[in-house]
């Protein structure tokens, strides 16, 4: 049983993916089993070579029933038999489970199972898919399996993932729980920034040193002036907050402040701009703002948006812009009835003002007739910005405002949102990006498990003591 | 607010390569109304002395044909928004069946009756759209669904007949009355392409459907009300399509209950198609209009030329697949251009 550790972006998914297939190496070798393997590994071809995967998504088709998920591989590679006996399926599903000690109905829907089934049901598949294939236990990659199984549930995988281990198989284990990993490794391997930071016998390691191998010892380079702005009158005020993934958080955001929301994959913090902009429903939560309460359970982006409140989300391509129109059309969408004059629409005025604004928010090239999907991904945030800065919003929502942006768009995409909150805005930015965080926040509220476990202010606000408490958030036991 | 950077350089003057672009883009815009003129010379000298007559051209072709424009336009404000509704051809014949009803059967004046038409059409748009909106079913399925129920009621209303003797003010308003030699039907097609042309264009409602249609979590994050343009949609979708039926009355002079069904899939065939030309890679009117006119002129050629009935109905259904094929690779090629160079 092996751990594989490292922040976001240390190439642990890279890894992952050329083991799968689905990435092609620039260069390296792999052996299995003592045999070289020639690289790129095809797609798919893992399987022969005994590895199964489990992501953190599971791939499992929630409509159907759990048989029909087990033998999903099955029924995809076709074997040369025509017809399928669901209850010889059945049975053989049912001496499965029973083998791996694990209790699950093979004619239940998948979707009406527990989260922990599913990631059970998951990993059994994997196993009986490297079993088909191949002579011999094999190897299981689990991909942060655990990510969304609340705590008292994972006890169960872990029995599991051990009755793997005893009957020879070997499991390679991904996760951001220190705690989980020490629990059930026998080794770790961290990676950092592309490389290997080192291995250790797990036993051997406490806490403090696997985070250490996790961060290393970088300087921060670029330090931001942080102000202490508790004097400012309270801009916008959010109390007890409950939603997906979010449990009662209270928290201030000051005018003119940047305040960042971060914390491990699925510690809540990617909810709070969803639940706080309306797209989401609340089930519980209120907002006060410029001396107006407000209740979150209410909310929709209608109405947030009147409100003054501006949601700049991470996935750009579904939920940001639309691609296949133009530049203009995406800029203006939230105010065209300004631009209404005798009930037919200035657009003029409008490629004029969206070309000024490109401009301004530095989109290039600067036409604002070009279709927007034919943008860089910086530059496509930019105007995004655009979209959403230009009306002067009083609370603006962040969630990773980088992703897929160039390195030299990043800083202008920084300095514009600095810029934003001088300007009297409050601002809030949940990312996974620590050291973005560092860059240009005043403050950082990390989250564990759905609440907030630390806040982070002034000279504390650095990559390493951002990312050292999102651990020990994790670690941190949480009153019930 | 900010001001991040230097400002962005004025756009690049148009280069050779960008004026080929250019000139490729007029030739896709321009490819369906060229291929309709083609058809026409084809026709014309194939068959010279029936095909270019003004009585063929003008009355058979751009009069009779209006009722299939205007069914196909009922498609452009569902379609835009993302949604399908198969009960156009249902709702059209529900129309000339009411107008007929009320005007032969019950005396009733021609414009009430009209109205009555366009007020029920609006109403199963209104149903179809609830049961979207509020139920979150499938266009598809709904539609599909209102369409064989209305059938149901048409047979019912009408006791399985066809009624002539409809007014002669509807039936000259429609296809005799001319203006500029043109069955008067054919301008109000045109009129009516002209106003969803305006609208889908020119008014913020239009831009808003189009982000309903094409990026409906964009749309409803940028504070859209996401529900009430597809529920409207669909209620202009009845209106039209219910103008439709009003046209198809005018154009006969009578109601039967079944032969409005024939309108569905040209008219289908006419938008996928028309999505094509003009405005490339979006449904819009004037692309319907000369799609239906192209579809029209090649069959009308056809049958003069002796070809067999059954002819029109694998014009249509390939032009269908034809259309959305031509679309699907439009898009791609697109999608590859517009690939984000970093």
């Amino acid at each position: 049983m092996h751990g594989l550790l490292g922040e976001n972006g240390s190439g642990k998914s890279t890894l992952i993916k050329i083991l799968a297939g689905f990435h092609a190496p620039d260069d390296g070798e792999l052996e299995i089993a003592g045999q070289p393997v020639p690289l790129p590994l095809p797609p798919g071809l893992f399987r022969e070579f005994g590895i199964g995967f489990v992501h953190q998504d599971l791939a499992l088709i929630l409509s159907l029933t759990v048989v029909e998920n087990l033998r999903a591989g099955l029924i995809t590679r076709a074997r040369r038999r025509p017809f399928l006996s669901w209850r010889a399926e059945a049975r053989r599903a049912r001496a499965t489970f029973a083998r791996y000690g694990v209790r699950i109905s093979p004619t239940a829907i998948v979707g009406e199972l527990r989260p922990a089934d599913r990631a059970l049901l998951a990993i059994v598949r994997a196993i009986e898919d490297v079993r088909d294939e191949h002579e011999g236990p094999g190897m299981l990659v689990l991909d942060e399996p655990t990510v969304f199984l609340p705590r008292a549930e994972v006890e169960h995988l872990f029995a599991l993932i051990r009755e793997i281990t005893a009957t020879g198989g070997s499991v390679l284990f991904v996760s951001h729980e220190l705690d989980e990993v020490r629990q059930i490794t026998d080794r770790v391997t961290v990676l950092r920034d592309g490389r290997v930071a080192g291995t250790a016998v797990t036993a051997d390691t406490d806490e403090s040193r696997l985070v250490e191998m996790i961060i290393g010892r970088r300087l921060a380079t670029y330090v931001v002036e942080r102000r202490d702005r508790t004097d400012h009158a309270r801009a916008a005020s959010v109390r007890d907050l409950t939603g997906p993934g979010v449990l009662g958080v209270s928290f201030d955001v000051q005018q003119g402040e940047v305040v960042g929301l971060t914390g491990l994959a699925g510690s809540g913090f990617e909810s709070v701009p969803y639940l706080l902009c309306g797209a989401w429903r609340a089930q519980e939560g209120r907002l006060v703002m410029d001396g107006r309460e407000r209740d979150l359970t209410g909310l929709d982006p209608h109405r947030a948006l009147n409100a003054g409140i501006a949601l700049i989300p991470a996935d750009r391509q579904r939920s940001g812009a639309v691609g296949s129109l133009s530049v203009t059309d995406n800029v203006t969408l939230p105010r065209l009835p300004a631009y209404r004059r005798a009930g037919v629409l200035r657009r003029g005025a409008m490629h004029r003002d969206t070309g000024g604004l490109m401009g301004r928010f530095d989109v290039r090239p600067g036409d604002p007739r070009a279709e927007y999907g034919g943008l860089s991904g910086g530059n496509q945030q930019k105007a995004l910005l655009a979209k959403w800065l230009s009306s002067s919003p009083r609370l603006v929502l962040f969630h990773e405002p980088t992703q897929g942006v160039d390195v030299g768009a990043r800083q202008q995409i920084y300095a514009t949102m600095r810029a934003a909150a001088e300007a009297g805005a409050c601002m809030l930015c949940a990312s996974s990006d620590h050291g973005q965080l560092e860059q240009i926040c005043d403050r950082v509220l990390v989250f564990g498990r759905g609440r907030i476990t630390s806040e982070l202010s002034g000279d504390d606000v650095t990559r390493e003591r951002i990312t050292e408490r999102c651990y020990a958030a994790a670690v941190v036991p949480v009153p019930e | 607010m900010s001001t991040a950077g230097a400002p962005a350089p004025a756009p690049a003057p148009a280069d050779r390569s960008q004026r080929r672009v250019r000139l490729a883009d007029v030739a896709e815009r321009a490819a369906l109304p060229v291929a309709w003129i083609a058809t026409i010379v084809a026709f014309s000298i194939a068959e010279p002395d029936t095909f270019p007559t003004t009585d063929n051209f003008f009355i058979n072709i751009f009069g009779t044909q209006a009722v299939q424009v205007v069914l196909a336009l009922a498609l452009i404000p569902p379609l835009v928004a993302g949604e399908y509704d198969i009960s156009v051809a249902a709702n059209l014949t529900l129309a000339a069946m009411i107008v007929a009803v009320l005007n032969v059967d019950h005396g009733t004046s021609i414009g009430l009756a009209i109205l009555v038409a366009l007020a029920v059409g609006a109403l199963i748009g209104a149903i179809n759209g609830g049961l979207i909106v509020l139920l979150g079913i499938d266009s598809f399925i709904v539609t599909l669904g209102t369409s064989s129920i209305i059938a149901g009621v048409v047979l019912w209303l009408s006791e399985s007949r066809t009624i002539g003797g409809i007014s002669s003010d509807l039936v000259d308003a429609v296809i005799i009355d001319q203006f500029l030699g043109v069955p008067l039907a054919f301008w109000y097609a045109l009129a009516l392409a002209a106003v969803l042309f305006y609208v889908l264009e020119f008014t913020p409602i239009g831009r808003r459907l189009l982000f309903v249609g094409r990026g409906r979590s964009v749309a409803r994050l940028s504070g859209l009300h996401v529900a009430r343009l597809r529920w409207g949609a669909m209620i202009a979708s009845g209106v039209i399509a219910a103008g439709a039926g009003v046209i198809y009355a005018g154009t006969t002079g009578s109601a039967d209950p079944s032969s409005g069904l024939q309108f569905l899939l040209p008219a289908f065939s006419a938008a996928f198609l028309g999505a094509t030309a003009i405005q490339p890679g979006r449904f819009n009117p004037f692309g319907a209009v000369a799609a239906v006119y192209f579809l029209a002129t090649g069959i009308t050629g056809l049958q003069q030329l002796g070809v067999d009935p059954f002819v029109q109905q694998l014009f249509y259904g390939g032009a269908l697949v034809l259309a959305v094929a031509l679309s699907q690779l439009v898009r791609r090629r697109r999608a590859i251009e517009l690939t984000p160079t970093e």
